[in-house]
């Protein structure tokens, strides 16, 4: 028994080798380059590229992390995933004030939310008579789906092919790989509901989408999104500070270095 | 099988402020009390390191489990309810401590004109001035009745605050002077002193210096991290149930508080209340807790349950108007009364809007209650219009102009520019009762015991989009005088309706107060009418709303009751009907 207990340290190593040699194992990987594994899925972190030896131990430690966390939990198909990176990507660009959605991690942050109790509507009232169709006088009573009986995980599951569907049938190519207006056009006729979606409004699921686009790119990295703190950076949002009592009736506006909950919290 | 437990001297539903202010007041005197609270044992430990927006303020970790209990909802009588599925639409208090953790901490008191509103509108403009179907009423007591319990509320929280230029009289000054000054608060306080209004600092429970309370409660000074509102404070320096009456309460060795403890039914003969029915929420067992006095301040909404699953005084009918239990249902609505104002846009100046603290602001109160003038306007009652700087986060916070996409590259390059760039001034207006806006018992939906969902129906009235409409006009009006280069100011549509949502935690009636049986629940004490060793504490006692946050006004009711369920332990009999005998 104790043989199949290494010790921490010598786990952590372990883990840690496991790592890198998935990591060389995706360098030397034809299917990475043939896009068959999909290009832009582990584009950003095998492009990376270093100034400096220094530079490159840190950024590799944190590349290991990204990559034992970046797997799919909840989806199950590897299209779904590629119609959420793209659909992710054109709600939050990647611009010139920084990364998008897809670098920013946005597209891990909402499968593991899905894979979690946020995903089969844990917290919320899950009894019937559900309503797919509401009151036309009462349209407030269900945003983001609340009165169908399809959880988040459904909803997401549903909106992604249906995008899919509505890029074959207009431009007989996939989301993901339709033009960047092509894409636009098609999420704007979902936010307008013209699109119709089966057991919910197309607009409901498109809220959904936008809020966990923003919820990923601005909740403490912890979560798998908000890369490296950069949507907090882009945002001038210095995280989980512990005071602001020497700044907070000061003029000028205070440019501070974020924290992070792992740094906050200190364990 | 309900298993009878030991009888103590009282049993209280809900450790929030109207339960733990309650029980603090009778474990001093000698009493033997027992809290049943359906949440989790929480200590201010828990709230160590919690600066989570996603956990907080987009999962509620702190609030209500929807999927044990909620409530459902319609806007009109001839609506079928809906139930309120998610905790985007309803930030209801959870655990030991209550809305009390979560709460921002504005501490207002209410104005002399609140308490006694039936009758100074009758004497300032006539009874036709009352619309048809207002169901307001005076509340049986005076301000200057009511004015010792505020102090004693205020120096329990130790609330830190700015003399109201034009408010109601006091007897004491606030126990901590004012929170800090910031820049944008300057600017609020110059632009409407300019246009020739009153601003003072908002009343706050986040402690503008460390301070021990009269009962010897030590709270701590805020240092504005901005994480107040949903989260429970890091710092101990937002007064809270669980520093303050709580821990009151456990000292004196006189305090069960039991968690886990989902009370389902008040246990009574008709005529007296013998307990609380709970199921413990670990085990599915049932229990019933014997006691002298019971004391339900839970929530608006759980109380009224209690009432109407209880069968405890009749029933309010909306077509006849008969009854009372469930009557004068009010609250702060989103797209209404609160969270509605003037958001400018500013090019040339960034402000720290990511610091600040629950309470931090400046309001005016030249247009609250009856202070302007209504002669020629078409509502009763009125808004306070303030600015406050709780710390913006970033998932909740993507303001950007009117006319930017709410997505895609346009929105970002917005949402990032203006994120530091932009103001928010809003107005928070009063709602008045009227006889379609009330409590009763779902006919469908079920909580997961099996007992009905309280079904809550709120009609908006034109006085309510009138007032509303006057108070966003001023909130653009001061936000213009900020100095905004561009503004979005939101509109109220002559036809809007209650959107199904309760994120104020501002909710009130159900068994309101007055000065007799015949207009209400319970007496100036809490007190139930029609069963008199049953108190009902909290907002569930307000016949009407105000233009202010509550929690002051809870709490000074509150010391009001518990003051009244000592004296009622001493010497039996209905509390307002002795006193008027004494002072005969």
């Amino acid at each position: 028994m104790s043989d199949n207990n290494p010790k921490d340290s010598a786990s952590g190593e372990q883990q840690k080798q496991q790592d890198m040699s998935r990591r060389k194992f995706l360098k030397n990987s034809g299917l990475v380059a043939g896009g068959l594994v999909g290009g832009s899925l582990f584009g950003g972190l095998l492009t990376n590229s270093f100034d400096s030896k220094k530079e490159q131990k840190v950024e590799e430690h944190k590349d290991a992390l990204i990559d034992v966390q970046e797997a799919m939990q909840f989806f199950t198909r590897h299209q779904d995933f590629l119609v959420l990176m793209a659909a992710t990507e054109q709600i939050y660009p990647e611009d010139e004030h920084g990364p998008g959605a897809i670098k920013l991690g946005v597209p891990y942050y909402i499968d593991k939310q899905l894979a979690g109790r946020w995903g089969i509507n844990g917290r919320d009232y899950r009894h019937g008579p559900y309503t797919a169709v509401l009151d036309e006088s009462d349209q407030s009573a269900g945003p983001a789906g609340e009165q169908s009986i399809l959880d988040r995980g459904d909803i997401f599951i549903h909106g992604l092919r249906k995008l899919d569907e509505e890029s074959q049938k207009r431009f007989s190519t996939t989301f993901d790989k339709a033009e960047e207006d092509q894409q636009i056009q098609i999420l704007q006729d979902f936010d307008d509901d013209k699109v119709k979606m089966n057991g919910l409004a197309a607009s409901e699921f498109f809220a959904l989408l936008i809020q966990s686009t923003l919820e990923g790119a601005y909740s403490d990295p912890l979560y798998g999104g908000n890369r490296n703190m950069e949507g907090w950076k882009m945002k001038e949002f210095p995280g989980a500070q512990t005071s602001y009592a020497g700044y907070i009736d000061q003029d000028e506006f205070i440019k501070l270095q974020p924290i992070s909950l792992r740094d906050y919290q200190g364990h | 099988m309900v298993k009878k437990l030991p009888k103590v001297d009282a049993v209280i539903v809900g450790s929030g402020w109207a339960g733990g202010i309650a029980a603090a007041e009778l474990t001093k005197a000698g009493h033997k009390v027992v809290i049943l609270e359906r949440g989790r044992d929480k200590k201010h430990e828990d709230f160590m390191g919690t600066k989570d927006e996603l956990r907080y303020s987009k999962r509620y970790d702190l609030m209500q489990d929807l999927n044990k209990e909620t409530i459902t909802s319609r806007n009109s009588l001839d609506k079928k309810a809906l139930p309120v599925r998610s905790n985007s639409k309803a930030r209801l208090g959870n655990n030991t401590g209550g809305a009390g953790v979560h709460w921002n901490g504005m501490s207002f008191r209410w104005l002399p004109y609140d308490f006694e509103i039936y009758s100074k509108t009758v004497e300032r403009y006539g009874e036709e001035k009352i619309p048809k179907e207002s169901t307001m009423q005076d509340w049986g007591i005076t301000y200057d009745e009511l004015e010792p319990y505020y102090d004693k509320y205020e120096k329990t929280a130790g609330i830190s605050g700015e003399e109201n230029p034009i408010g109601p009289p006091r007897s004491d000054k606030y126990p901590n002077p004012p929170l800090k000054e910031t820049p944008t608060i300057r600017l609020f306080k110059k632009a409407t002193t300019d246009l020739g209004y009153h601003p003072y600092h908002m009343p706050s429970a986040n402690l503008s210096q460390a301070y021990v309370n009269p009962d010897g409660e030590k709270l701590n000074g805020c240092v504005y991290c901005a994480f107040c509102e949903e989260y429970g404070c890091d710092f101990g320096a937002k007064a809270d149930p669980i520093g303050t009456v709580l821990a009151t309460a456990r000292k004196t060795g006189n305090l069960e508080l039991r968690n886990g403890s989902n009370v389902t039914r008040v246990s009574h003969d008709g005529k007296r209340a013998t307990g609380l029915v709970y199921t413990d929420t670990m085990t599915g067992e049932e229990f019933e807790q014997p006691a002298d006095i019971v004391v339900l301040a839970g929530f608006v909404f759980t109380n009224t349950k209690l009432l109407l699953v209880s069968k405890i005084g009749t029933p309010y009918n909306p077509k006849t108007g008969q009854g009372i239990i469930g009557k004068n249902f009010t609250g702060h609505f989103n797209n209404l009364s609160t969270y509605i104002g003037a958001r400018g846009f500013f090019e040339d100046k960034k402000f720290n809007n990511f610091m600040g603290t629950g309470a931090l602001g400046a309001t005016i109160d030249d247009f609250s209650g009856d202070n302007e003038d209504h002669s020629d306007l078409k509502f009763l009652h009125g808004y306070e219009v303030h600015y406050g700087q709780l710390g913006t986060r970033p998932i909740a916070n993507n303001q950007v102009p009117e006319g930017t996409p709410a997505w895609g590259k346009e929105f970002k390059k917005q949402s990032l520019k203006y994120a530091n760039r932009n103001l928010f001034v809003t107005a928070q207006s009063g709602f008045l009762p009227n006889k379609d806006t009330y409590m009763d018992l779902d006919p469908t939906y079920k909580d997961s015991l099996g007992n009905p969902l309280l079904r809550v129906t709120v009609k908006y009235s034109e006085q309510d989009r009138e007032r509303a409409k006057a108070g966003v006009a001023r909130c653009a009006e001061i936000m213009k005088e900020m100095g905004a280069d561009t503004m979005n100011v939101d509109v109220v549509e002559d036809d809007v309706e209650f959107d199904h949502k309760f994120y104020t935690d501002h909710f009130f009636g159900g068994a309101i107060m007055g000065e007799s049986p015949k207009n209400s629940a319970v007496n100036t004490y809490s007190q139930m009418w029609e069963m008199e060793n049953l108190f009902v504490v909290g907002g569930s006692s307000f016949p009407h709303n105000s233009n202010y946050n509550p929690t002051g006004t809870i709490g000074a009711f509150a010391y009001r009751a518990a003051e009244g369920m000592n004296k009622y332990l001493k010497q039996g009999g209905l509390l307002t009907q002795v006193e008027l005998k004494e002072n005969a």
